[in-house]
């Protein structure tokens, strides 16, 4: 149990979103925003930010900041969706690259698939102006408890 | 055994074209150096680049970012002459976690280069190149885009 943990929930409670992000300096970094959706669904984004630009040319977003996009996505995912005090820890993370990411908003889904009493695997999705036509899909494993 | 780039001018050229890139930027990727045809590049530890406020690791994406680039160097300098090219897949192994204060290193090697895709695989260390934090695989595309990534660069 950590004291970011503890922090984590008491966010959770309080629906601020912004301040877990706030809490996570890379995520901050990024620029990732999150929502509760009506239905409970937590939605992310990442609005265009130049500093995120990976392609200057195409302009495309960088394929390793949309990885730790989907992965932190991934993780927020999990420990709100866990009454748990202890933090996952990610083992791997494999990442599909559908399309390149524009100049535009970047959003991801997450989608706990099993969770087991060790291991957690999560399937993560982004998208841009269309959901129908994914720029990246990606899967990773968290170790939910340590030792 | 290779032992140089195989066009010297395109690894490069496009090698400072990717550690330049804005993204890379704002992590502060610096080129370390090339050894054959193995590039290298670190990340120093900083504050901002935290995903775990209460150990001080960083986060996995930042890794995710350098596997990336490094690997894509590594293409590089197998390339006979200038071409796009874009990530197709990457899966990142977590080894351990990376000690907070201390810089991030990454050596990558392109150990197949087909008709139209690259694969690569990567090691990320911090004391030494044999105790590696992450492992990373991936594959590229070639010749994936119209517009050139070098100004001049034959598409």
């Amino acid at each position: 149990m950590s004291a970011f943990m503890q922090r984590f929930a008491s966010l959770r409670e309080a629906g601020d979103c912004a301040a877990i992000i706030e809490a996570i300096p890379y995520a901050r970094l990024m620029g990732v925003e999150f929502c509760e959706q009506p239905e409970g669904e937590l939605l992310f984004s990442l609005p265009f930010h130049t500093r995120n630009i990976g392609n200057t040319m195409l302009p495309a977003l960088h394929g390793g900041l949309i990885g730790g996009f989907l992965e932190n996505a991934a993780l927020i995912h999990l420990i709100w969706n866990r009454d748990s005090l202890e933090a996952p820890k990610i083992v791997d993370f494999s990442l599909d690259y559908l399309r390149s990411a524009r100049a535009q908003t970047l959003y991801a889904r997450c989608e706990i698939t099993k969770q087991g009493k060790r291991v957690a695997h999560v399937l993560i999705e982004a998208w841009q102006e269309d959901r129908a036509k994914p720029v990246a899909v990606a899967r990773a494993h968290f170790l939910l408890t340590t030792g | 055994m290779s032992t140089r780039p195989i066009n010297p001018k395109v690894m490069e050229t496009m090698g400072q074209l990717f550690v330049s890139l804005p993204h890379c930027q704002t992590l502060g990727m610096q080129w370390v150096g090339v050894e054959g045809r193995k590039p290298t590049l670190k990340i120093e530890w900083r504050e901002d680049l935290v995903g775990n406020p209460a150990s001080g690791v960083i986060h996995g994406g930042v890794i995710t970012s350098l596997v990336d680039t490094t690997s894509a160097i590594a293409v590089t300098a197998n390339l006979p002459d200038f071409e796009t090219i874009a990530t197709l897949d990457l899966r990142i192994d977590y080894l351990t976690a990376a000690k907070p204060g201390k810089p991030i290193f990454c050596t990558a090697e392109c150990y197949r280069l087909a008709g139209q895709v690259a694969f690569t695989r990567a090691i990320c260390y911090q004391d030494s190149v044999d105790a590696p934090i992450a492992h990373g695989v991936a594959t590229f595309m070639r010749d994936s885009s119209r517009v050139p990534m070098v100004e001049g660069g034959k598409a």
